[in-house]
């Protein structure tokens, strides 16, 4: 049987790929983001995960307001680098493995979870820089992949609970699957962060210190911010926080924190928290 | 249904991006998706304005993108932030550069702002 034996709560700045790509790692303002990093890395390798589902964000490379889905889900062999404007980054193309995902999708949709199912898809920011920064991938990764993309750009977006309730049906999706497949699944975006209006650049430090107290010890309390909330107090782009709910939803209350950090040199608070599940 | 917003409570400085504004900024913000591609890229770096052209852009979506006017292409022609972040691989202008027009200030008084900004 297939089962999930970690969780990974972690921003997705779109900067840290473009310094790492420079080769900024030793730089003083960037190095406390990549040694934050190294523990997850070395306790990944341990944990041996054979898949990683990456619940992510399209910020305008893969899909765009024409037809933005508000739950879309990757079922390809294969999800290339996306161009973003700027060319793709220089990363391989991340092996995915659609068995698995058709599996996923056809569990979540008949228990009610309207998957949009993407056979070709090019992965962006959001799912590559949590993967960059957690899985060494020269010459290629060391996990297979199912993107997991929410809408969380374009209001009405899924509400907290919603994007909570999606980790529940995941987790039974996963354990539903005879494949004997050790699963992570990461949770990214945010912390704190606003990036329109005379209000760009707001952080709140306290706020995401909570958040990230609550998304290991008290999700549920989580799962009652409304975006209003949020973006009231952590900024309007912060609401991609309701995706760490995602990932806290897919695993079970029997812990151990193997990881937390958080640094805000910028204008987005920089969380990670690695949870393994005990049993 | 629990009200996910609160539409009377306007959060100061801040554009919430939802179905009106989406549909306002569409045109801007597919101009500014097409800069994923290359060719696209290519097209308007050597011809701004027969780019622009093709694109049937506005007279007030032109006279921004003309002036680099990130403010008014978002917040008057409804441009979402992620898009309009693309414009900057042709204009030279990053996110930091928008973010300090956002807020008034040159980029230097924005910089002064954040706590460790070698990490840009």
């Amino acid at each position: 049987m297939a089962k999930i034996v970690g969780g990974i709560g972690t921003s997705h700045v779109p900067s840290i790929g473009k310094a790492y790509d420079m080769g900024q790692q030793e730089e003083p303002d960037w190095k406390p983001v990549f040694d934050a990093y190294k523990p997850v890395q070395k306790w990944l390798v341990d944990l041996k995960p054979d898949v990683a589902i990456v619940v992510y964000n399209d910020h305008g490379s893969s899909m765009f307001f024409d037809k933005y889905p508000t739950f879309a889900i990757g079922a390809a062999d294969s999800y290339p680098i996306g161009d973003e404007g700027w060319g793709p980054r220089p990363l391989p193309d991340v092996p995915g493995n659609p068995e698995f995902s058709w599996h996923l999708a056809e569990e979540l949709v008949y228990n009610e979870f309207d998957m949009t199912v993407c056979q070709e898809l090019s992965v962006e920011h959001g799912f590559l820089v949590p993967m960059n920064l957690c899985f060494p991938h020269e010459p290629s990764w060391p996990v297979k992949t199912v993107p997991i993309a929410i809408n969380v750009i374009q209001h009405p977006l899924p509400t907290a609970l919603r994007c909570y309730k999606l980790g529940q049906a995941i987790r039974q999706a996963v354990e539903a699957c005879e494949d004997d497949l050790r699963v992570v699944i990461f949770g990214t975006g945010g912390m704190s962060h606003q990036l329109n209006g005379a209000r760009f650049g707001h952080l709140n430090n306290a706020f995401d210190n909570d958040f990230l107290d609550k998304i290991e010890s008290d999700p549920l309390a989580l799962t009652k911010l409304t975006h209003q909330q949020i973006m009231e107090e952590a900024g309007a782009e912060a609401v991609e926080l309701i995706m760490w709910l995602t990932m806290r939803g897919a695993l079970s209350d029997d812990l151990t924190r193997v990881h937390r950090n958080y640094y805000a040199p910028m204008t987005t608070g920089m969380g990670l928290i690695a949870l393994e599940e005990n049993a | 249904m629990a009200a996910q917003r609160d539409k009377s409570r306007t959060i100061p400085g801040t554009t919430v991006f939802d179905g009106a504004e989406s549909r306002k900024g569409y045109r801007i913000n597919k101009f500014a998706m097409s800069f994923t591609k290359p060719e696209n890229r290519t097209a308007f770096t050597a011809d701004e304005e027969a780019y622009m052209e093709s694109w049937s852009l506005s007279d007030p979506e032109r006279q921004f993108l003309r002036d680099r006017d990130y403010r008014g292409l978002i917040e008057e022609c409804g441009g979402n932030i992620y898009m309009i972040m693309k414009l900057g691989t042709c204009t030279g202008h990053g996110l930091y550069h928008v973010g300090a027009q956002l807020r008034g200030q040159t980029f230097e008084e924005f910089m002064a702002t954040r706590t460790a900004s070698g990490a840009r």
